[in-house]
């Protein structure tokens, strides 16, 4: 059963996604100082993706787990995003 | 027969008392007993408040009760019905005690947790009874808790909420549990296509418990703490929008339907090829539609807000969205029939119910259809012909898909065998009685009487009365099906290990199943419905 | 009883049930969205009165907590069990330094009537109480869950003294790091959307 264990993140790999985090971080604060109107909240939003990405595949593991649980956060993410698109056009076009 | 040593898990332990090693069992057949006793309890209770709301409904005016009792009465009945019965009703008590069986494993895939999820059932239950009885009375707002009415009363929402959160916390564990079992634990050669349907149907109900009761715990969250310290989050003269309860409410309980009555079909799935003595005609697009059925309706809960304000345009997009979901129930359906075809028919109890089951759901999914179309809604809505639709779907679907596994499953279970005669003319009263109790309420509700008021004009008496008359003879049938399977239970014959020779898995063990279901895993080597192999793994 | 352990299972139900905790938060989320479109201004006034410096400071803590509980991990698996140990301290001691500076940011706005039935709340336009109330709710649901999972990870950490967690069987720690990961996921997405507007 090799999709049962994975090997452990060597140290330098975790503390390069953390580095990449803090950057990242750093990012998200300097361009919430610039007024880019609509842009703002995308560019955050967007930002912060990423970031939950680096945590999601490497401080969670995903990247080396059986592709079983990608497809199953992937329907997680698909069904909250449903939740709230589908309420934004009663929201939008009231 | 050697009575004490084919007790199978019903063998008591003798090591503690007898209720100990019930309630602390970690058994899965055990624990999913557990949830058959409870939410047959709560069946009842259920039952009686039903026909106490159909009492005061039998002429027009106070006749039992009073408005404010009227309304505790009908909410007691849907926060008891939906919530305590048809939710756990059978995924948790037969999903629970069939699921290891079926795909061949010795238990769930976290016995522990799954004690817990029936602990936690038992005080979110314990907690929706005690808010009958404490601070401001029984909760008068409908099952459906909107605000603002529900941010206001003074009745006793607050502890009603927290025991839907908590039960629905428990239906959470119990999703998570089942999935991560039904990807783990399959024996050797029960691969995905030869999964039982009720497995399939089990399997995309667990998704929606996982992917849409939380959204139902932060929606009662939010009413509980705008009722303690008001956040105004849905109160218009804070700037809050009380739709957006109603959209956060059905997101999770339309779902909920799907929660209440895939499991029903997949028990259906499992009844009608075994006493056509067929194998199951279409099995990919069955197995499919119970997913497609899950998926498409996560998407359609702004059905029930048609007339609340909403966009036009998400009318008519959740207007859409609903017939869709009507193609994979049809697909179902289809495919029962179409096993059925050229059959070799028994009209055994499990199988009469499983028919009843696929003309009165027919009859509740075509009336839906009606409810969908924005247009005839407007003129339907909150009128007694919602109520009628519903209890075709939610009683003459998942209740008699129940009884139908009650039937079907309690010999394997107990290890014996319940009246055959007396279960058939119990399931005849029981039809009988509920065309008559539910189908006059379409009538009077296409005439106009609206739902949940206690009293009514003249002019709906007669068919008020009839109504009455019928929830009496479903009441008769119920009581006399319940004392049928229990003195069965008790004193029936020796059901043998296969009596319906069916082919799944559980079917290959003892009745009783032994406490650890299979002593090696089982090679399966045939296809559910393969009936010629009936009794092999 | 099954002798064998399956570790994948167990992480597969951890995952799912980490879905469903993210789908609890999507009703928040949910809501923000919704009464950003409808309120934008009064959404950035809110943002600004809330402490950027704290809540960056909030931001760099967790997520540097979540590379101590990935580290502890690392560790473990290596059979470096004292380390992993002093890794799991650090992230206890981190969770419980963001409740306090949580605490010290919740304090001083209540100092300000700035909370739900507050009497200065009261006074703001509609818009901004909406994001008071949002900001409230999510942030102490989100506090909740940082004190739930610090203490997992004391208990794991009692586990791992004991060896009850070790290299052979990491589950326990994996599980418990799986829930500290997402308490840190859900505040990226906090920290932007509540400090940040602008």
């Amino acid at each position: 059963m090799n999709q049962t264990t994975h090997g452990a993140l060597s140290f330098r790999c975790l503390t390069t996604v953390w580095i990449l985090l803090l950057v990242l971080t750093g990012i998200t604060v300097g361009v919430s100082h610039l007024d880019l109107g609509a842009i703002n909240i995308w560019a955050a939003l967007g930002i912060a993706t990423l970031k939950a990405s680096l945590v999601v595949f490497y401080f969670m593991h995903l990247k080396h787990e059986p592709r079983l649980l990608v497809i199953c956060l992937f329907i997680a993410l698909l069904t909250l995003a449903a939740f709230i698109g589908l309420t934004f056009l009663d929201v939008l076009y009231r | 027969m050697s009575q004490q040593n084919d007790r199978g898990f019903l063998q008591a332990s003798n090591l503690q008392p007898l209720l100990f090693d019930w309630i602390f069992s970690v058994d899965h057949k055990r624990i999913g007993l557990l949830y058959l006793y409870s939410v047959c309890a709560f069946f009842l209770a259920g039952m009686v408040l039903g026909l106490l709301i159909r009492l005061e409904l039998i002429a027009p005016g106070p006749t039992i009760a009073t408005a404010q009792t009227y309304n505790a009465l009908f909410t007691l009945h849907g926060v008891v019905m939906i919530f305590l019965f048809i939710i756990p009703g059978i995924p948790a008590a037969f999903g629970n005690i069939m699921l290891p069986l079926q795909i061949g494993a010795q238990d769930v895939a976290f016995p522990r947790l799954n004690l817990l999820s029936w602990w936690l059932y038992i005080l979110g239950a314990f907690m929706a009874l005690t808010s009958l009885f404490s601070g401001g009375g029984p909760p008068d707002t409908g099952w459906t808790f909107y605000v603002p009415f529900a941010s206001e009363t003074p009745t006793n929402v607050s502890l009603a909420l927290l025991a839907v959160f908590i039960i629905g916390f428990s239906s959470i564990l119990t999703g998570v549990n089942f999935v991560t079992t039904i990807h783990r634990l399959r024996a050797p050669g029960m691969h995905w296509g030869r999964l039982p349907l009720f497995i399939w149907s089990l399997y995309a109900t667990a998704w929606v418990q996982i992917l849409a009761t939380p959204v139902l715990g932060i929606t009662v969250i939010l009413v509980m703490v705008e009722r303690l310290i008001g956040l105004g989050l849905f109160d218009p003269a804070r700037g809050g929008d009380p739709i957006l309860y109603q959209h956060l409410f059905w997101i999770y309980s339309h779902p909920a339907v799907y929660i209440m009555v895939l499991p029903a079909m997949g028990v259906i799935s499992e009844i009608i090829p075994v006493f056509s003595r067929k194998p199951t005609f279409g099995y990919k697009a069955i197995a499919a539609s119970s997913v497609a059925i899950a998926a498409a309706g996560s998407l359609v809960w702004g059905h029930h807000m048609f007339v609340s304000g909403m966009s036009d345009t998400a009318i008519m997009v959740f207007s859409l969205l609903t017939f869709l979901v009507a193609i994979p129930s049809a697909v179902k359906v289809f495919n029962w029939v179409a096993t059925l075809y050229r059959g070799s028919i028994s009209l055994e109890p499990p199988m009469l119910f499983a028919l009843a089951f696929v003309f009165l759901f027919s009859i509740g999914g075509l009336t839906g259809l009606v409810l969908g179309s924005a247009s005839a809604d407007v003129h339907v809505h909150d009128t007694h012909f919602v109520v009628g639709h519903f209890h075709y779907i939610m009683f003459g679907g998942t209740g008699f898909a129940f009884f139908a596994a009650l039937h079907y499953w309690l010999p394997k279970v107990f290890g014996r065998m319940y009246n055959i005669k007396i279960a058939t003319i119990a399931w005849a009263i029981i039809f009988v009685g509920f065309n008559l109790l539910y189908f006059p309420m379409m009538l009077v509700g296409l005439h106009g009487m609206p739902r949940r008021y206690y009293d009514y004009l003249p002019q709906f008496q007669n068919l008020n009365v009839i109504a009455t008359v019928g929830s009496w003879v479903l009441a008769i049938g119920l009581l006399l099906m319940f004392a049928n399977l229990y003195r069965g239970i008790r004193r029936g014959t020796a059901a043998g290990n296969n009596p319906w020779q069916a082919a799944t898995l559980e079917w290959v063990v003892t009745s009783p199943p032994p406490g650890e279901n299979f002593s090696q895993p089982p090679q399966v080597t045939h296809d559910p419905y393969d009936l010629q192999q009936a009794g092999k793994p | 009883m099954t002798t064998q352990r399956d570790a994948f299972g167990a992480r597969l139900g951890m995952w799912l049930f980490l879905f469903s905790e993210l789908l609890l938060f999507g009703g928040l989320f949910l809501l923000y969205a919704v009464y950003l479109a409808r309120y934008p201004s009064e959404f950035a006034a809110g943002g600004q009165q809330l402490d950027t410096l704290l809540g960056t400071g909030n931001t760099l803590l967790l997520i540097t907590s979540s590379l101590t509980v990935a580290l502890a991990l690392s560790a473990l698996q290596q059979g470096r069990r004292q380390l992993c140990q002093m890794l799991l301290c650090a992230t206890i001691l981190a969770s419980l330094l963001f409740l306090t500076i949580k605490g010290i940011e919740w304090q001083a706005k209540f100092g300000h009537g700035l909370f739900p039935g507050g009497a200065e709340l009261e006074t703001l336009p509609a818009g901004q109480q909406i994001f008071f109330s949002l900001y409230f709710v999510t942030t102490g649901l989100h506090g909740l869950h940082v004190l739930i999972g610090a203490a997992l990870l004391l208990w794991t950490l009692g586990l791992t003294r004991k060896g009850l967690v070790s290299a052979e069987n990491p589950v326990m720690l994996e599980n418990s790091a799986l829930y500290w990961h997402l308490v840190d996921l859900i505040w990226i997405f906090i920290f932007p959307l509540y400090y940040l507007l602008l």
